[in-house]
């Protein structure tokens, strides 16, 4: 949507789809085939290579985090302590929590295109769902997991059946109105079940053992790990799927989807609901993580959180909404500590009151970020990459990054 | 006649590329508008033509060459490039049809002293629903003050897209001949798929297909050659019994 | 009898004050497509503003009051204006980039006010007169009530009156239903932009002060919270139309009164399930143009 034309809602249709279905190609004989020339590059044998080796380095990444907490490792001024130290487990464990519900939104945003704005109430949704259920009926972990998910599925499809009748920046508002009644369900405290302002402690008797008490902090770090794996590869498979790709083809023209005789809404609320259900499951692990259910789970807050990571780590990527989750997890809770440090303190007011506030900070990086840094980090990091090798024809993962913002537009 | 005859172009396009999200709509494309009279840009539905006009006004990302009345206009913004002289009727008219009639003219004054008088004696009918809403017009009516607001100010060029497009034959012929008593004041590049318009009205031809340019020259030659209007237009060979793409004929 | 027009009331000053945001955001969103999450951030400098003009003359008269609307006005104002002209304009037609860059500059802004002025709630105190009541059919309706909702009317026709008469509202209107062409008739549509945002601001500077005195208090979440009702009110009266806002304000806020006192303070869930009907049967709300 680069033209002034296209963005003003009344002519989008008619110009985008004249434009759309009959010039789509260069030369005339590519003009009558339908199908999209962007979603499915040529795979030359330099892709196929590339993927091998991020798949190894992937891998051996995998192994090193499974094994950290039987490690000694310390990194100052990123992990409190040693690697096997409950401090540092518990923020790593979050870290790949976050990076997992990232990944959750790239699906939203980066595949399909849907900025939406209600993230958080799927996950709050794990959360609070599983803290009442383990409160108030005496069932085991997993069939506990099992009914809280199916709340899920029916919300989602409710909430995104709904929402998805507008797109672009309405979608945005509508699904941030549906997030803020949960929210608002939330604080108001029906009946004494979501416990308002103070939250949900976990009732852990009938939890297995092994995933309660700060002991058992390792355990809860590999149940973590073991989440954003299985979310990685899930998120993989779904966007290499016909789905994933049909998604793709519905966010740069939906008209053409409509003539290949796809339902874009039907795969829309596919990819929504698929997302909802993952980022619930990543809710409650959370739950088991914090052991206890705040109402930050569930607010507006934590959805732009998660908008703010993937953009941070470059949008339409899935390696850059894992290192947003952890960027960001990590980088607000040294901010925190930094805030509360005397060095601080001692500050005149101009520098203290900024500084001590690490939303501020976030807040200013990611705008910093969006203007100047298009495509995120790992925008970056390739065109240094690039740079260094000079090599004409790759496509720029930062022009991708601002044709899927455009087009969610 | 021909554009290679002119001393002086009003307009140049040299190696015009143009992109909508990414995909390419014009190719390549140069062709030169003569200081007088209509010169029509001709190809079938979906070629570039709506996308080449657009790009020379900077309403969609161009990169190549323009040059209006000897002057590089191509990195310019859209309404500096109206501003240097450009009049444009869009495509489907564009009027904004939650504004009255007299202020769709208002806005598109831009001269000191902008040509009411001439644009009162060419739409009396304007002129008598001024207080009425834009939206509520008729499609003949809307092309009117389409064309009014180009023809307000003083220009060295007019873009004309598709203005006879939808409308009612009586009307077709309307806008033919108001198009006509303008180019005696300014040279206009057109574009229209009724070639009755076309041979009524146009001197040169430039045609375009699949987003570039494949023809240039004479506007009546071009139409009289059946097989090569055949080849690169898609219409029937004998332009008087062509009935293209359901619009009728107005002649 | 008197409980409806008390609920009434209450709810036409809450709807002023939904109003107050909902214009602003509707225009930008209309004219520029961006929907704008700093706008809750002009609101509550806003309300800070005014806030610290009675502190500071420790006087809580009509002058006062008047005073601190002009600057809480102004302050939402010049709020505005920065953030169009240094923020916003680098990213002309990147809707969502824009939108990012309201987000983070909403997030900043937020924490910024923690920083200066706190995380709790500030009390305000304005003429006596708002804490009286006046008796309308037997219900007694605080007085503040009528400020909001006069200073609301009077800021709709204002709008109304500019966007009716003078050049820039005309370029407004139509840049709302077609922004390309007013650049195809040569106008610098830039400016408007400016403009949009400068008047949004204004309103919504105006409304943070109105809203400390509604709620009695001042805190940096002031208009976060207000800001979420505003974008639903945006929605069911119709991106761009400042008519739909006004009328969609007054709707939404009287709805979730009524909906709070006889059905147990289900208002908030209510306008929600308002804004899923509003959707399902007229996605473009209820003045929206049809897309």
């Amino acid at each position: 949507m680069t033209t002034d034309t296209d963005a003003s809602g009344v002519n989008s249709a008619g110009t985008g789809a004249s434009q759309g279905t009959s010039t789509p190609g260069s030369p005339a004989g590519l003009r009558q085939t339908a199908g999209d020339g962007r979603s499915a590059p040529p795979a030359g044998p330099r892709l196929t290579r590339r993927r091998i080796l991020g798949a190894a380095a992937g891998l051996a990444g995998v192994v090193l985090l499974v094994l950290l907490p039987l490690l000694n490792l310390s990194l100052p001024g990123v992990l409190p302590g040693p690697t096997y130290t409950p401090g540092s487990l518990q923020l790593l464990a979050m870290c790949m929590l976050m990076a997992a519900a990232a990944l959750t939104y790239h699906l939203l945003l980066g595949v399909a295109g849907l900025l939406s704005f209600g993230h958080a109430l799927y996950f709050g949704a794990g959360v609070y769902g599983l803290a009442i259920i383990l409160q108030n009926l005496d069932i085991p972990l997993l069939p506990a997991m099992g009914l809280t998910l199916l709340v899920v599925i029916v919300l989602a499809h409710v909430v995104g059946s709904i929402s998805l009748r507008v797109s672009g920046i309405p979608f945005a508002m509508v699904t941030l109105a549906f997030a803020q009644a949960g929210s608002v369900i939330v604080g108001r405290n029906p009946d004494g079940t979501t416990g308002g302002d103070e939250g949900l402690s976990l009732r852990t008797e009938n939890l297995p053992d092994f995933l309660v008490g700060v002991v058992n902090t390792r355990n809860l770090y590999w149940l973590a790990l073991a989440v954003l794996v299985a979310v990685f590869v899930v998120v993989t498979w779904v966007q290499s799927s016909r789905a994933g790709h049909a998604a793709a083809a519905v966010r740069e023209n939906e008209l053409r989807v409509r003539v290949l005789g796809l339902q874009p809404y039907l795969v829309k609320l596919l990819i929504f609901v698929v997302s909802a259900v993952l980022v619930s499951i990543i809710g409650m692990v959370f739950l088991l993580l914090q052991s206890g259910a705040v109402p930050r789970a569930i607010s507006a807050d934590l959805t732009i959180t998660l908008l703010v990571m993937v953009v941070l780590g470059g949008v339409g990527s899935r390696w850059g909404a894992v290192i947003g989750g952890v960027f960001y997890t990590i980088l607000d809770q040294r901010l925190t500590t930094l805030a509360n440090s005397d060095a601080i303190d001692t500050l005149p007011d101009i520098l203290r009151i900024p500084l001590s506030e690490p939303l501020f900070i976030l807040g200013t990086l990611f705008i910093l970020v969006v203007l100047f840094l298009p495509g995120g980090l790992t925008g970056a990091a390739q065109r240094l990459a690039e740079r260094r090798n000079r090599r004409s024809g790759t496509r720029h993962s930062t022009a991708a990054s601002r044709e899927i913002l455009e087009e969610s537009a | 006649m021909t554009a290679a005859a002119e001393p002086r172009p009003i307009l140049r396009i040299e190696r015009l590329n143009a992109h909508i999200a990414g995909q390419q709509v014009v190719e390549d494309v140069s062709f030169t508008v003569p200081a007088a009279g209509i010169t029509a840009l001709l190809g079938r539905n979906g070629v570039g033509k709506t996308s080449t006009i657009k790009a020379i006004i900077g309403l969609i990302d161009r990169t190549g060459a323009v040059e209006l009345d000897g002057v590089r206009i191509e990195k310019e913004s859209t309404y500096k490039i109206i501003r240097s002289g450009v009049g444009y009727v869009p495509e489907d008219r564009e009027v904004f049809s939650k504004l009255t009639v007299a202020e769709n003219l208002r806005l598109a004054e831009r001269d000191d002293a902008p040509r009411r008088q001439l644009v009162e004696e060419l739409f009396p009918d304007l002129v008598a629903r001024s207080g009425q809403m834009a939206g509520t017009l008729s499609g003949g009516q809307q092309q009117m003050v389409s064309l009014a607001r180009a023809l307000l100010n003083t220009n060295k060029i007019l873009l004309v897209d598709e203005p006879t497009k939808g409308l009612a034959p009586k009307i077709v012929a309307e806008v033919a001949e108001t198009l006509a008593e303008a180019a005696k004041t300014v040279p206009i590049l057109l574009v229209e798929q009724n070639l009755h318009v076309v041979r009524q009205l146009a001197e040169g031809a430039v045609v375009l297909s699949g987003g570039r340019v494949v023809h240039t020259g004479d506007a009546l030659e071009f139409l009289d050659d059946a097989e090569l209007t055949q080849r690169l237009l898609g219409v029937s060979a004998d332009p008087l019994a062509e009935k293209s793409a359901g619009k009728g004929a107005a002649l | 009898m008197s409980t409806v027009v008390l609920l009434l009331f209450t709810g036409l000053g809450l709807g002023a004050l939904y109003f107050l945001v909902a214009a602003g955001l509707s225009l930008i969103y209309g004219l520029m497509g961006v929907l704008n999450f700093a706008h809750g951030a002009f609101l509550t400098l806003g309300a800070f503003a005014g806030w610290e003009v009675a502190r500071r003359t420790g006087s809580d008269d009509w002058g006062i009051f008047l005073l601190s609307l002009l600057v809480g006005a102004a302050a939402g104002a010049a709020f505005a204006a920065f953030t169009e002209f240094v923020l916003i304009r680098r990213l002309y037609q990147r809707h969502i980039e824009q939108l990012l860059i309201t987000l983070g500059l909403s997030l900043a802004a937020v924490a910024l006010f923690d920083g200066i002025w706190g995380t709790d709630p500030v009390f305000i105190q304005g003429p006596a007169w708002f804490k009286d009541t006046t008796e309308i059919f037997g219900a007694r309706v605080p007085n503040d009530r009528f400020v909001c909702i006069i200073a609301a009317v009077l800021v709709l026709l204002a709008m109304v009156f500019f966007l009716k008469n003078t050049r820039y509202g005309m370029i407004i209107r139509a840049g709302v239903e077609n922004r390309s062409m007013v650049t195809a008739l040569g106008i610098d549509v830039r400016k408007a932009f400016t403009l949009v945002f400068t008047i949004g601001g204004a309103a919504a500077g105006l409304g943070g002060v109105l809203a400390s005195h509604y709620f009695g208090y001042v805190s940096p979440m002031l208009g976060g919270s207000l800001l979420i009702f505003a974008f639903i009110v945006t929605v069911i009266g119709g991106l761009g139309s400042l008519t739909g806002a006004a009328i969609a304000a007054v709707a939404v806020a009287v709805l979730q009164q009524f909906a709070n006192f006889y059905l147990g303070g289900t208002g908030d869930f209510v306008v929600v399930l308002a804004l899923a009907l509003v959707l399902l049967f007229r996605p473009s709300g209820l003045l929206g143009r049809t897309s």
